[in-house]
Order: C-alpha cells, then structure tokens, then sequence
C-alpha cells in the first residue's frame, strides 16, 4: 500500500503540522542518501535453510559458541578472553558488530546509530569498571570510592536544550513559563523520585538499581509493575502538562515507549537509578562522537579473531551433553556447523524459538512476554550549524529536544570532541511507540519517505536544514529494544527466560526487560561465568 | 479640494528625502573608508552634479508628466532606501567598493534632479511663474534644514543608517502613492492601477527590510559603536568591526572590544613580557592561541632569540585583517609577514587534541572572554591539560583572563582552573584605560619565581621595573574571593555561567 506525503507526516508527525509542512514544498533541496544496515533478511534465511545438511567437512569443534554480536554476546566473549578461555566462537548475523550500539564513521567524525551513552556506574558495578578502567577512561576514585572518569569522556557542557514554540531552552524540563502549580508538581515529583532513591528493603536492597537483577524483589516496588508510569503519576495528583510531557519524553528515550504504554517501575527506574542519594546529582554521562560504539570497538578489537560476521546462525540443536549451531555464511553461502559444549544465546528471546530445535517443536510459552518496539534513526551530515534563529536562544547542545515532536530530536556528534563550528552530525532519533503494525509501516516506508519525516520534524526548528543536509542516511530497527510495559518485568517471565535450557545459556537485555548497555554487558559477563564456572 | 498646498507639502518630504541619501552616502562612506573631508566633499559634488544632469534630463519628458513624476518617486524609493543597506553589503563583500558607492550616489542625484522640475511642471498650471518658483524652492530648503537636522540628532542616534535609509525609502515610496491620488487626473486611469501596485509592493519590501534590518547589516551597531566603523564584516565565526575615533583604532569581535590601539600595548606588553621573561633561558619556540590581531606577536618578535611562533587562531578572517588594513599591519609592526610566524587557522582545543608538534618554550592564550560555550572549553581543566603535554618541562604560559574587578569570580576560576590542571599560577593583573582592570595568570608546571628584572633593550613603552613588581600584587577587591571557587571542566563550564552573571551587570 503506498501513502501520500501528508497521510504519512500525519501518522508520524501529526495533523495540524503534516498539514504546514505539506503547503510548502522543499523538495528542491532534498539531500540525498540510503537505508543503511540490516542487509538480511533474517526469517527469509531461516525459512529457505531450513533443514539443510552442513557437508561433513564445514564441521568445527568448538568449546562455546555465542549466537550474537550486539552488546551482550561481546561482552561474553571479553569476559572469556580475561579468563585466558580461547576455544569459543561468535557469530554475527550482520556485516557490523554491535547491535544496536553500532556506529558510524564520516571523514569528519564518527557518529552513532543507537545507543549513544552510558551513566557513569556506581562504585559497586566493579566489573563495568574494570572495563572503563581497561578503556583507560577513568582516574582514580574519589574519598567515596567512586570512580572518577577523565574530564573530556564526560558529556560537555551544555548537555540539553528543548525547542518549544519557536525557542530553544537549557535542559529537558521546560521551565520557562511554569506556572506557580507546574513549579510545586515538579517539587514534588522531585520527592517522590527522593522517596524510592532513598528506599531499601530489609535486605539493604534498593529498589532501583543498575543491573536490575541487584533491584529489589520486595512487593512495594514490584507492585510498581502492575501499573502504567501515566497512572502512577496521576494516581499522585500530577496534572502539570509540562511535568507529564518531561515524563513522556523520559519513556519515548529509555524505551520508546510512551508514558501510558510503560511500567511505572521501568519509568521510575529512569528517573531513581542513576542518583546515589536523594539530594546528589544524577549520574554524570560518558559519551563519544560515536555513542557507545566505542565500547563495540573496544570490545571487538580484544576478540576480532573469534568473531565470525556475516554468519547466521540457522539452528541450535541440544544433544544428550553437546549443542550443535549450524550457521550459513551469508556472503559465501556456505553452510557451516559448530560442535560445542555450550551456546551463549545472545539474541533477542523471541528469536529462541525459531532457532532452538527444541522450542520450534514446542515453542516457549512466556516469550511473547517479551515485545519490542520499531525506531528509526537517521544520521543527518551538514555542511554547517543551523543559524542561530534568535540571539538568545540557548545554544547547540549535546542532546537536543522538540517538546511538542514524537521524536527524541537529535544529539550532535562533533560536541564531545569539541569541534564547535562549521560541518557536523546530527543523529536524529524516532521511537514508534509500541504503535500497532509499527513494524510493517516502517519497513513499508522507503528512504525518502522516512527522510521526508526527519527533515520535516527538523524545520519546525530549524528553517535551513534542507539547505545545510548534505546527506541523510537512516537506519530502520525492527526489534530495536526490549518494551517494559506494566505487567511484565515482575510477572515472572524474565525469571524463567534467566535459567539456562540444557547446555545453552542466555544473555541479553531483553532478560532483564530494560534495554541499557549495562544490562546487555551484566548479562554477557553472568553467561560467560555460569559457563567457566563447570 | 485645492491639492496645491498638498503637493507643495510633497516638496518638503521629497527634499528632506534627497539631502538624507546624499547624508547617508557621505557618512556611511567616511566610516568606511575614512578620510570624512574627501569623502563627504566627494560624495557631495557627485550627488549635486547629478542633481543637475537629472533637472537636464527633465527637459526630455514631455508627456505623461504626473505618472512620470510617480514613477521617479518609487525609482528614489527603491534606490534610495536600500542604499544604506547594500553599500553595507556591497564593502564587506566585494571589492569594487568604490564603484557602487559613487554609482549610487550618481544614480539617486540623477532621480531627485528630475523630481523638482517635474513637480514644478505639473503645478504651472495652477500658479503664476513668479509665486511658483519663489514657493517650491522656498520648500525644497525648509526641507533640507528639516534634513540635517533631523539626521545628526535624531535618526543616526536612534535609527542607525539602515533603518533611516530604509524610512525614507518608504516615505519616498508613500508620495509616490499619494502622487497617484493627487494627480489622479492628470494620469491615466489604467497606469494609476499599475502605479499603486507597484508603489504598495515597493512600500512592503522596504517594511520587510526595514524589520529584518538586523538580519541584514548589523547596524544596531550603529548604536553600539560611538566612533566610525572603517572595516565590518561577518565571517563564518564572528562579526569583526573596527572602528576608527579620536583615540585611534578600535577592533570588536561580536560586540566586545579587543583592543583600542591607544592603550593597547599596555594590554600586551603585560601579556607578553613576563611569561617570556619567566621562560628557561632564551626562548625558541613560542605558541600563540588566539591573538590573530598579530599585537602579542609583535612584543615576542623584540627577542632576537625567538626562531618560531605559532599562531592558532580560528578565523582566517581575523589573521587576515592585517593584509586587509594597512593600519593594522602598521599597530603589530607586519607582524604576519615575518618568516619566523606561522599561522594556523584552528579551533585551538581541537588543534591542541589533534596534533603532535614539538614542544614549546612558552604559550601566549589570549582568547577572547569566555562569553560562550565554544570559547568556555579554552578555559577548562582538559584544555590546560592539553596544552601542559606541548609543554617544555620548564615552560611558561599566560593566559588573559578577563577582569578581576568586574569578573572576580571567573577570573579566580581560571586560576584555580589552571592550578587544578597542575599548574603552579602566579595571578597578575594591570589597568588598561580601554579594559579597566586587566588580570592575567603566568603558571608553569612547577613551582617558580615571577621574574623580576625587565631588559632595557626591550624598548617598552610601558613596563618597568616598579610597575612589574606591582601587577603581582592585588587590592582588596580583587584578590581571591572567601566563597568556594568552582573549577571549570567541560562537564560544567561552570566559567561561563560565572562569566555570564558578572558581566550582565554591566550591559
């Protein structure tokens, strides 16, 4: 079925503004570009190599094979490699390593095409600090313990702006123009956030923390679960537009999700994780031109010679004490099997049943507990800073928000490096928002379609960017990130999804039903150990 | 209705009008290019030859004189009241300044030379010869004393030229209209229509200029600026505008003043002097961020033992304004032209992280004040960091660092900024007429001694051995504030924020 320009800006942007921008036509400074990434098509191979025989010499023996080379399964692998564990493989079903942490790289300057910080970890995630330690990204720890990261990997000042009726603003939460109630909901926002900060169960436990797997299991904070985010805050008397749109925003960026579609556990998570005590400031961000690229880089450069792109993993079949993965190269087209001992899963869940021998017979009940959303992303390559509309605006930052868009806006990729004037990067983000079909609209859409969104959604902000885009490349995800809506992360499925199936392990932020670099690391490392521990 | 005293009140308007533009060029021209006698005897003695080759010209139109008449009124409006804003335009961005400004100044006389004469056609009719002259050009003076006094006391000061300019294109603009109404009769009736449309289109894009004038030129600089602006143009980072007054020559950047040539080696011979003085030996190599004025060049330049400087400034626009005006490269001494300098158009910090040079004896920052973000990371932890490791171990820095009177808190924070980078800071301030109170750090990466002794081959105008020894010490209100300092790193720029709330004080 193909859409008219206006039906998808309406979808996507909204009526009264697809409207505006359907008057005027800028289709002569159109920039050019391509859909970029996920060149295969996945369940197609699937259903094409099903049953195929692996000719007897295309068999390896291999001590564990990790199916997967986003986050999780690297850090699996970095795992085995501090181990001095040799006799693994991974393999990737793409030509890029990195899942959704992948990047990019220009001539000016590298850029990310998913996740694109981490918050520095607090003193008790000693293993991800000793990855940042490794990265030589950290000097010393302060009278507390804490780690201290060098200056120039902490996100720079300004960090955030937000565009609202014609103007840029400092920060996310928009505070110009609150009123007197708009100004005590967000003071008492501010102490509920204090409360469950401060919260601990009888086991010292609190209630949010990174990885999830530390939080509390204790029923206050679980029963957070059962309601949406948008319920709990009105459940508190939070009527302040602005307050709920800042809320709203914080779900569309964790989760893509939005305020009514999220657990108020995940939406407090967002907010209470990141702050040691009530009172402290929230965790500093470390960030890259690349976003967390340059930890897949890292990554992959300590376990490059184990690492098999372009290889998809066709089946995975548990035998009495061995699993066999047979894969197909996706450039040679040849088929190629592993004889191992143990499987480190670290794709996302749904995919287990179509992979597993096992759950293709009989398929795994609580994995369509775990749903994804679709984003899309695009990379926008300009040959100068959009101009200054008014001299008081505040100025580029690092993270820069539409209040009234769908999208997340855009982060620009030459602030970190400080790179301040002339040619950039912006990469500009948009979440479907666990829309219906979200997956098939996207995938219907072509480049220009999706390019058309994103410069459209830009103007409203920035007048000149049709003139400024050199280019626009854009990535579609799928199954971008896993969606903590109520009811999920405390019902038990995460639980059972955790425990290994025979001799194959699993590893991946879907497990612990929040999509962070911390998780999806956390995740790999608990594999890598349950498997070195036999 | 009698539209005879009507048209003779046209008389004054399109007189004051006339005599504005020939102001505007003359003023416009001599902040310019200088030199205001020649300029305005100049623009004046075209302006009225072409008056007369206009009233000439007159004698050539015999029919169709009231639509003639209007059609020159919107010619004068269109000419007259964008001149301002494309002479602006036309000497920042193309070199045959000189031709556009006298061919304007020609084209507009021509058009106010014909208007008079006309105006005096069309009203023969309704007066004696004897009362008709006597009264029109009775008028056209009464409208050029309105003029000038109007322009010195009231629209430069308030208006700026662009937007007067832009005034009177629409005042021009609206006698032609009104010429339509006036002389409805002695026109006909289908080129009345297409007379009103072109005057109302005319009138709106005048308004539109007129509101968008600073988008334009930046003529509320017209206000900012008391002296002559002789040079002004915006290059891809800044605005730069010198200014030529009294006490000699000013240079601006956005706004803030960067020097007044008058008092101007106060300012440099204490930026200069006592870092290279504290540097190890005879000082070889010299690094320079910022400074693309070439003046702190022109004081490293005095030690015969320099044999390179580096100059790291962003703009080329900035290093090549000395190329561009002769009087700059007489302030710095052609300080660019000296074989031993070398010039390098980048963003320092992104210079400094980039490139592996060899090591230098001594580093002169004079950035300008940090009043934004982009300048706030010259002044942080990591920027001093970066430039530490281009260091000789045994290497002196300075560093401007706004003024501690008005700016206490930010100049304390880049010295505690540097000293938490590791080095050991010796803070150090002088007055400077133009500036006020000027602070300055000279630090190394080890603890030492500020110099004291000044050589007498130096030649300076300024320092000696008394006022050395004093910059070190500071008065009561700018020492050290009691109130815990912040330090400045990127993830706070906690300079700018200080920066920006002391100095709002003063705008």
């Amino acid at each position: 079925m193909k859409f008219t320009r206006r039906e998808i800006l309406t979808a996507f942007l909204g009526l009264p503004f697809a409207l505006a921008a359907c008057r005027s036509d800028s289709a002569d400074d159109f920039p050019d570009g391509e859909i970029v990434g996920a060149n295969v098509n996945a369940g197609h191979l699937l259903r094409e190599n099903r049953n195929a025989e692996v000719p007897i010499q295309n068999w390896e023996t291999v001590k564990t094979a990790i199916v997967g080379g986003g986050v999780a399964g690297l850090s699996a692998a970095w795992k085995f490699q501090k181990e001095n564990f040799n006799d693994y493989v991974l393999v990737e079903l793409e030509n890029k390593i990195g899942g959704t942490s992948q990047s990019g790289e220009s001539k000016l300057i590298g850029y990310p095409w998913g996740a694109h910080y981490l918050p520095v970890p607090f003193r008790e995630n000693a293993e991800l600090i000793a990855l940042l330690d490794e990265m030589n990204l950290t000097e010393g720890v302060n009278s507390d313990g804490e780690i201290l990261v060098k200056e120039q990997f902490l996100c720079r000042e300004p960090e955030e702006r937000i565009f609202y009726k014609g103007r840029w603003y400092e920060g996310l939460y928009l505070s110009v123009g609150a009123s007197e109630t708009d100004k005590i909901q967000f003071a008492e926002f501010q102490r509920q956030i204090d409360y469950w900060v401060n919260w601990r169960d009888s086991k010292g436990r609190r209630a949010f923390v990174v990885p999830v797997a530390n939080c509390s299991t204790d029923a206050e904070a679980t029963a957070l679960d059962k309601i949406s985010f948008g319920d709990f805050l009105r459940q508190k008397g939070f009527t302040s537009e602005r307050l709920l749109q800042y809320c709203d925003y914080a779900c569309r960026d964790d989760y893509g999700l939005k305020l009514e579609q999220t657990s108020a556990w995940a939406g407090l998570f967002y907010f209470c994780s990141r702050v040691r005590e009530s009172g402290d400031e929230s965790q500093a961000f470390i960030t890259f031109p690349e976003g967390n690229g340059r930890f897949v880089g890292h990554l992959h450069e300590r376990v490059k010679d184990k690492t098999r792109l372009n290889t998809i993993a066709l089946e995975i079949i548990p035998n009495e004490k061995t699993v066999d993965v047979v894969c197909l190269n996706t450039e040679t087209n040849e088929l190629k099997g592993f004889h191992c001992e143990k499987v480190v899963f670290c794709a996302p869940i749904f995919t287990a049943n179509y992979l597993i021998r096992d759950f293709r017979q009989n398929p795994l009940e609580y994995v369509k507990e775990f749903q994804h959303n679709s984003w899309f992303v695009a990379n926008l390559f300009l040959r100068d800073r959009p101009k200054t509309q008014f001299a008081r605006d505040f100025p580029l930052a690092w993270d820069n928000v539409l209040y009234e868009s769908p999208s997340l806006g855009y982060v620009n990729a030459t602030h970190q490096k400080g790179i301040d004037y002339g040619e950039c990067v912006l990469t500009y983000y948009y979440p479907m928002c666990a829309e219906e079909n979200a997956r098939a609209k996207l995938f219907g859409l072509n480049w220009r379609d999706l390019a058309d969104i994103c410069l459209t959604d830009l103007s409203r902000a920035h007048k000149d960017v049709y003139q400024l885009t050199e280019r626009i490349d854009i990535m579609r995800w799928g199954h971008a990130m896993i969606s903590p809506r109520p009811n999920f992360l405390w019902n038990g499925a995460r639980e059972q999804a955790n425990k290994p199936y025979r001799n194959i392990h699993f590893a991946h932020s879907d497990l612990s039903g929040i999509a962070l670099f911390e998780e999806a690391f956390y995740h790999g490392l608990r594999a890598a150990s349950e498997i070195l521990k036999v | 209705m009698n539209r005879v005293p009507l048209l003779f009140l046209n008389v004054v308007v399109i007189a004051t009008c006339g005599l504005i533009y020939e102001l505007l060029a003359g003023t416009l021209a001599s902040y310019v290019l200088g030199d205001s006698v020649t300029q305005f005897s100049l623009i004046i003695g075209i302006y009225l030859s072409a008056m007369g080759v206009g009233s000439w010209l007159s004698g050539f139109l015999d029919k169709n004189l009231a639509k003639h008449f209007v059609e020159i009124e919107l010619a004068v409006a269109i000419l007259g009241g964008f001149s301002a804003p494309l002479l602006f335009f036309s000497f920042a961005n193309v070199s045959y300044f000189n031709v556009i400004l006298y061919g304007l100044v020609f084209g507009i006389g021509t058009l106010v030379g014909l208007e008079i004469p006309l105006l005096m056609r069309i009203l023969k009719d309704e007066l004696d010869f004897k009362k008709l002259v006597a009264r029109v050009l009775a008028l056209d003076y009464v409208g050029a004393l309105v003029a000038s006094l109007l322009f010195p006391i009231f629209l430069v000061p308030k208006l700026g030229l662009t937007r007067t300019s832009l005034v009177f294109g629409i005042l021009n603009a609206g006698v032609g209209i009104w010429g339509t109404w006036l002389l409805e009769n002695l026109i006909k009736k289908r080129d009345v229509n297409i007379l009103r449309v072109k005057g109302f289109i005319i009138i709106a894009l005048l308004a539109i200029a007129f509101i968008k004038a600073d988008a334009l030129t930046s003529l509320a600089e017209d206000n900012l600026f008391t002296d002559n602006i002789i040079y002004a143009k915006s290059s891809s980072y800044q605005r730069i505008v010198v200014t030529k007054g009294k006490t000699g020559y000013a240079l601006f950047l956005n706004g803030n003043l960067q020097f007044n040539s008058f008092d101007e080696y106060r300012y440099h011979e204490a930026l200069v002097h006592p870092a290279m003085l504290a540097a190890p030996g005879s000082p070889k190599r010299i690094l320079v961020l910022g400074g693309g004025d070439g003046l702190a060049i022109r004081e490293i330049l005095k030690y015969p033992s320099v044999e390179s400087v580096t100059l790291v400034d962003l703009d080329p626009a900035m290093t090549g304004l000395s190329a561009a005006l002769p009087a700059l490269a007489e302030l710095n001494k052609n300080a660019f032209e000296d074989a031993r300098v070398t010039i390098v158009n980048a963003d320092a910090y992104v210079w400094l992280d980039n490139n592996q040079v060899e090591s230098f004896d001594a580093a002169i920052v004079d950035f300008p004040d940090p009043n934004n973000f982009a300048l706030g990371k010259l002044y942080t932890t990591r920027f001093y960091n970066l430039l530490k490791s281009k260091l000789k171990p045994n290497a002196s820095v300075v560093i401007q660092c706004t003024s501690p009177l008005i700016a206490r808190n930010s100049y304390w924070c880049i010295i505690k900024t540097l000293e938490a980078a590791g080095f050991s800071v010796k803070p150090y301030q002088t007055t400077v007429p133009s500036f006020g109170v000027w602070g300055y750090a000279l630090a190394k990466t080890q603890p030492f001694d500020a110099p004291q002794a000044i050589p007498e081959n130096l030649n300076l105008k300024f320092l000696n051995e008394k006022t050395f020894a004093s910059m070190f010490e500071f008065s009561s209100d700018t020492s050290l504030p009691d109130e815990e300092i912040e330090i400045n790193r990127l993830d706070n720029q906690a300079l700018v924020r200080y920066y920006e709330s002391e100095w709002r004080k003063f705008e």
